[in-house]
C-alpha cells in the first residue's frame, strides 16, 4: 500500500497542486488570490504534462555520440527535427517506457515540454490580463475584494430598480 | 450556386482557404495595433477580412459539398504531414460553423462601427479592433483545426482577446470589469480543464491529432485513463459552451460588454464551443464504450433540460432587456444539448440546425438592442416603453427576431424547433418533446414582456421623439432579421446543411 | 538627485556593464537555437529582462525614454507580422502555410530554406516576447508613483 501511494508520487503533487488552486480560486474574495490560485492550477497541469514525457533512463532530447553523427554533422538541426517527429510518433511507445527508434541512447519525449511551453505563455498572458483587470477594477471600485464589489453592485441594481418602482416596496 | 464559387475562386484560394482563413485575421490583428487614426481605418480593415474569411468559408463550402456526402478536406500546416504535424481538416461540420462565425462577424464588423464610436474611447478604438480580429481568429481556428492541442491553444486566443473585449464595457458601466474578471477565471478554468483532458488522452494513445485519436481510441476505448480525460473535456468545453449549471460568468459578461461584442460573442462564441463537444464526442470518442455513451443520457440531457427551464424562468424575472436575451441564450444552449444528447443523427442535425438558428436570432435581438443603446442610452425593459413607435425600423427587426426566439410558425425558431421536437419523437423521448413546447410557452412570455413594452406601453418619457438607430445599423439587422424568416419559411439549404454535417459525424466521420 | 545623496552608485555601476552582456546573451540565444536549446521565445525574455533592469535600477521614466511604449506596443505586433508573414512567404513560392522548405523554391536535399525560414520566424518570436514582455511591464510600473529615492 505504501508502494502504492510512494511510486506515484507525482500524480499526489499534481492532485494536491491542483485543489489548493481550486479551493484558492473559489474559497478567497480577494482577486490576486483568486489569480494566485488560477495559477496554481495551471502549474498542476503543466507538471503533469511534463511527468508524462518522463522515460526511466532518459536523458535530455538532444541527440548525442552515435545518435547525432548518423545525422550529417552540420545539419544537426534538421535531425533533431526529423527525430522529435518520429518520438512523436512513438510517445505511445515512449509513455510506457519502451522503445528508442533505433537510437543508441533513450531520449525523453520532448513534445510534452514543447506543448506546455506554449500552455506557460497562454498561461501568462491569461494572468496579465486578469491582472490589468484588476488595476482597472481597483481604480473604478476602490477596493478587490469581490465581495464588497457584489454589494456595491447590487446597491446600483437595487437603485435602479426602486428608479422604475417608483411606490412600490423595495424586494430586499 | 456551389459550381459558380468553385469557377470563380482562384486557384490559390482553393488550395490553401483553410490556412488564410485563419491566417487573414492573424495578420490583420497586429495590423490594426499599428493603424492611424480615430479607428476608421482599422474598422474598414475589419470589414474587409471578415469580408474576404466569409467568402473563404463559401469556397469551402463549395469544395466540401463538391463531393457526394461530403468531402474532407485536410491541409498539412508548414507541409507536415498529419499525424505528426498540425492539420487542419475542414469537413461537413466544421464548414457549417465556420460559415456561420465568419458571416456574423462580417454583419457585426459593419453595424459596430456607430455604436464603437459611442462606447470606446478614440486612442483605444484601433486596438479594438486588433482584440476582435485575435478573437475572431481564434473562433475560427478552433473550428478549423484537427489538432487537439491546437484546439487549446486558438480556443485560449479567442478567450483571452474576449475578457479584453469585455472589459473594454468599462467605459459604459463599471460593472464590465468585474464580468470580465468572472469570465477569465471560469474562461481559464474550462480551458485548463479541457487542457488536463487532453493530457489524460495523449498518455493513453500518444497521438493528438483528433482523426488519429479517434483510430487509437477504438483500441483502448475502455481505458480508465480515457473516462477521465473524457469526464475533463466535457465539464471543460461544457464550461466555455455554458452548460447550464457552469454558465454563471455568461448573464453578466453579455449584459455589460459594449454592444457590438455582445452582438459577436452571444452569435459565435458558445456556438464554437458547442462545436468543439460535438466534434469530441462523436468524433473523436466512440460511443458504444458505456462511459462516454452514458454521458449523453445521464449529462447533457438532464443539463440540457435543467438549462430550458431554470433559464427561462430567471429570464422572465429580469428586468435588464440584455440579462434577459442572455439567460435566454443559456436556455437556448439547452436545446442545442437536448438534440445533441439524442446521439442520433437527426438529434445532432436538429441541434446543429438550432445552433446556426440561434445565432441568426441572438445576432439581430442584440443588434436591435445596441440601436436602441446608441439612441436612447437604456437597456431596461422600462427604457424600451414606447420605442415601437419612435423606432419602427429597429423593433420590428427586433420583433421579427423575438419571434423567432419564440418559435412562431414562418420564423427560423420554428423550423429548428420543429425539428427537435421530431427528433425526440423518433427516439421516442416524448415527455422531453413536451418540455420543449413548455419551455417555448415560457420564451412568449419573457420575449412577450419586452414586446408588450415596446408596442403597447406609452413611452415613459413623452420627450423622446422618433429617433431611429443609424442606417450601418440597420442593414445588418435586418439583414439577419430577413435571414430569420427566409429559413423560416424554406429552410431545407440550412437543415441540409446540417444534416450533411450530422452525417459526417456519424458515417464518414473516421477516415 | 545630486550625486552626493546616490546611494545606489554600487548597483548603478554594476549594472551598466551587465545591460549590454545580457541583451546580446539574448542574441547569441536566439542565434544559437537551432543547434542548442534556445531560441527566439528564450532570447526575447532576456533582452526585456535587460531592459527591466535598467528601469528598475535608473527609474521607470528614463526607461520609458529609452525604450518607449509606443516602440514595444509596435515590436510585439511587429514580431507576429514577421510570423505570419515568413507563413505567408511560404504560401506566395507556392507550398503550404509555414512550409519552409518552399521559400527558397530549393531542390530536394537542399536545405537553406529550414535553416533560415526557422531563424526568421524565430527572430519574429524574439520580437513578439520581448515586445509584449516590456508592454506588461510599463502597464504596470508605469501606473503607480515610484518609490522616491527617499523613501528607500
Amino acid at each position: 500500500m505504501l508502494e502504492f501511494i510512494l511510486e506515484r508520487g507525482n500524480y499526489w503533487a499534481i492532485i494536491g497542486l491542483m485543489m489548493i488552486g481550486l479551493y484558492t480560486l473559489f474559497a478567497a474574495t480577494n482577486l490576486i488570490k483568486r489569480l494566485v490560485g488560477l495559477s496554481i492550477f495551471q502549474t498542476s497541469i503543466i507538471l503533469f504534462y511534463i511527468s508524462l514525457s518522463r522515460i526511466d533512463g532518459g536523458t535530455a532530447p538532444i541527440l548525442y555520440g552515435k545518435d547525432a553523427k548518423g545525422h550529417g554533422g552540420g545539419h544537426g538541426e534538421e535531425a533533431a527535427a526529423g527525430h522529435a517527429a518520429e518520438a512523436t510518433h512513438g510517445a505511445a511507445d515512449a509513455a510506457h517506457g519502451a522503445a528508442s527508434h533505433g537510437m543508441a541512447h533513450i531520449y525523453s519525449n520532448p513534445l510534452p515540454h514543447v506543448l506546455m511551453l506554449t500552455a506557460i505563455v497562454v498561461g501568462v498572458a491569461t494572468l496579465a490580463v486578469g491582472l490589468a483587470i484588476v488595476v482597472r477594477i481597483r481604480e473604478a471600485y476602490g477596493t478587490i475584494e469581490s465581495d464588497e464589489i457584489r454589494q456595491m453592485d447590487l446597491d446600483v441594481a437595487l437603485a435602479e430598480y426602486a428608479e422604475d418602482h417608483s411606490g412600490e416596496a423595495n424586494p430586499a | 450556386m456551389m459550381d459558380w464559387i468553385l469557377q470563380m475562386a482562384p486557384a490559390w484560394a482553393e488550395a490553401h482557404a483553410p490556412a488564410l482563413i485563419v491566417v487573414l485575421p492573424l495578420l490583420a490583428g497586429p495590423i490594426c495595433a499599428f493603424l492611424p487614426g480615430k479607428g476608421r481605418i482599422a474598422w474598414l480593415l475589419t470589414v474587409a477580412v471578415t469580408a474576404l474569411c466569409t467568402l473563404l468559408a463559401l469556397v469551402l463550402l463549395a469544395q466540401v459539398r463538391s463531393v457526394e456526402g461530403g468531402a474532407i478536406i485536410s491541409y498539412a500546416m508548414g507541409g507536415w504531414a498529419p499525424p505528426h504535424g498540425i492539420e487542419f481538416r475542414i469537413d461537413a461540420l466544421n464548414v457549417l460553423v465556420l460559415l456561420l462565425v465568419s458571416s456574423i462577424a462580417f454583419l457585426t464588423s459593419i453595424f459596430g462601427w456607430p455604436t464603437i464610436r459611442a462606447e470606446i474611447n478614440q486612442e483605444k478604438r484601433a486596438m479594438f479592433f486588433g482584440a476582435f480580429q485575435v478573437c475572431f481568429m481564434g473562433l475560427l481556428g478552433v473550428t478549423s483545426t484537427g489538432d487537439a492541442f491546437n484546439l487549446f491553444v486558438f480556443l485560449e486566443l479567442s478567450s483571452i482577446a474576449t475578457y479584453v473585449l469585455v472589459a473594454l464595457g468599462s467605459g459604459r458601466d463599471r460593472r464590465a470589469l468585474p464580468a470580465a474578471i468572472d469570465y477569465l477565471l471560469m474562461g481559464t478554468i474550462g480551458a485548463s480543464f479541457y487542457v488536463f483532458g487532453v493530457g489524460f488522452l495523449y498518455a493513453a494513445t500518444g497521438t493528438l491529432n483528433m482523426a488519429d485519436l479517434a483510430l487509437q481510441l477504438q483500441d483502448v476505448g475502455g481505458n480508465r485513463a480515457v473516462q477521465v480525460g473524457f469526464a475533463f473535456i466535457l465539464v471543460g468545453l461544457g464550461l466555455k459552451a455554458a452548460m447550464f449549471p457552469l454558465h454563471q460568468w455568461l448573464p453578466n459578461a453579455y449584459s455589460y460588454s459594449p454592444s457590438f461584442v455582445t452582438a459577436f460573442l452571444a452569435a459565435t462564441a458558445t456556438k464554437v464551443a458547442i462545436y468543439a463537444l460535438v466534434r469530441f464526442l462523436f468524433s473523436v470518442f466512440s460511443l458504444e464504450y458505456i462511459f462516454e455513451g452514458a454521458s449523453l443520457a445521464m449529462i447533457l440531457m438532464p443539463m440540457g433540460i435543467a438549462a430550458m427551464l431554470a433559464c427561462s424562468f430567471q429570464a422572465i424575472f429580469q428586468t435588464d432587456i440584455r440579462r434577459t436575451l442572455a439567460y435566454s441564450s443559456v436556455a437556448q444552449v439547452g436545446y442545442m444539448l437536448l438534440g445533441i444528447s439524442l446521439g442520433t443523427a437527426v438529434g445532432v442535425s436538429a441541434g446543429l440546425f438550432h445552433l446556426v438558428n440561434h445565432a441568426l436570432m441572438k445576432g439581430a435581438l442584440f443588434m436591435a438592442v445596441a440601436g436602441v443603446v446608441l439612441t436612447y442610452q437604456g437597456t431596461r425593459i422600462h427604457d424600451f416603453a414606447g420605442l415601437g413607435r419612435a423606432a419602427p425600423w429597429t423593433m420590428t427587426a427586433f420583433a421579427i427576431a423575438a419571434l423567432s426566439l419564440i418559435g412562431v410558425p414562418l420564423t427560423a425558431g420554428f423550423q429548428s424547433k420543429f425539428a427537435l421536437v421530431s427528433a425526440l419523437l423518433a427516439s421516442g423521448w416524448w415527455w422531453a418533446a413536451l418540455i420543449v413546447v413548455f419551455s417555448s410557452v415560457l420564451a412568449v412570455v419573457y420575449m412577450g414582456r419586452i414586446l408588450e413594452a415596446v408596442f403597447f406601453k406609452a413611452p415613459n418619457n413623452p420627450h423622446k421623439e422618433h429617433k431611429e438607430a443609424p442606417l450601418l445599423l440597420l442593414i445588418p439587422l435586418w439583414v439577419l432579421a430577413l435571414a430569420n424568416i427566409w429559413v423560416g419559411v424554406n429552410g431545407s439549404f440550412v437543415s441540409g446543411l446540417a444534416d450533411d454535417a450530422a452525417a459526417a459525424l456519424f458515417i464518414g466521420g473516421l477516415q | 538627485m545630486s550625486q552626493k545623496t546616490d546611494h545606489h552608485v554600487i548597483l548603478r555601476i554594476v549594472a551598466k556593464p551587465l545591460i549590454p552582456i545580457i541583451a546580446l546573451f539574448g542574441f547569441y540565444v536566439h542565434f544559437h537555437g537551432d543547434y542548442s536549446p534556445g531560441g527566439g521565445f528564450q532570447a526575447g525574455c532576456i533582452i526585456a529582462v535587460s531592459v527591466i533592469l535598467y528601469s528598475l535600477i535608473f527609474g521607470i521614466a528614463p526607461a520609458m525614454r529609452a525604450v518607449p511604449p509606443a516602440f514595444t506596443r509596435s515590436l510585439a505586433a511587429l514580431g507576429f507580422l514577421i510570423f505570419g508573414g515568413v507563413g505567408v512567404w511560404a504560401l506566395l513560392m507556392g507550398g503550404n502555410y509555414l512550409d519552409y522548405d518552399a521559400l527558397f523554391n530549393e531542390p530536394p536535399g537542399g536545405h537553406d530554406g529550414q535553416h533560415y525560414g526557422i531563424l526568421m520566424v524565430e527572430l519574429g518570436v524574439l520580437f513578439a516576447v520581448a515586445g509584449s514582455m516590456l508592454s506588461i511591464f510599463y502597464a504596470f510600473a508605469g501606473r503607480v508613483t515610484e518609490i522616491k529615492d527617499e523613501d528607500w
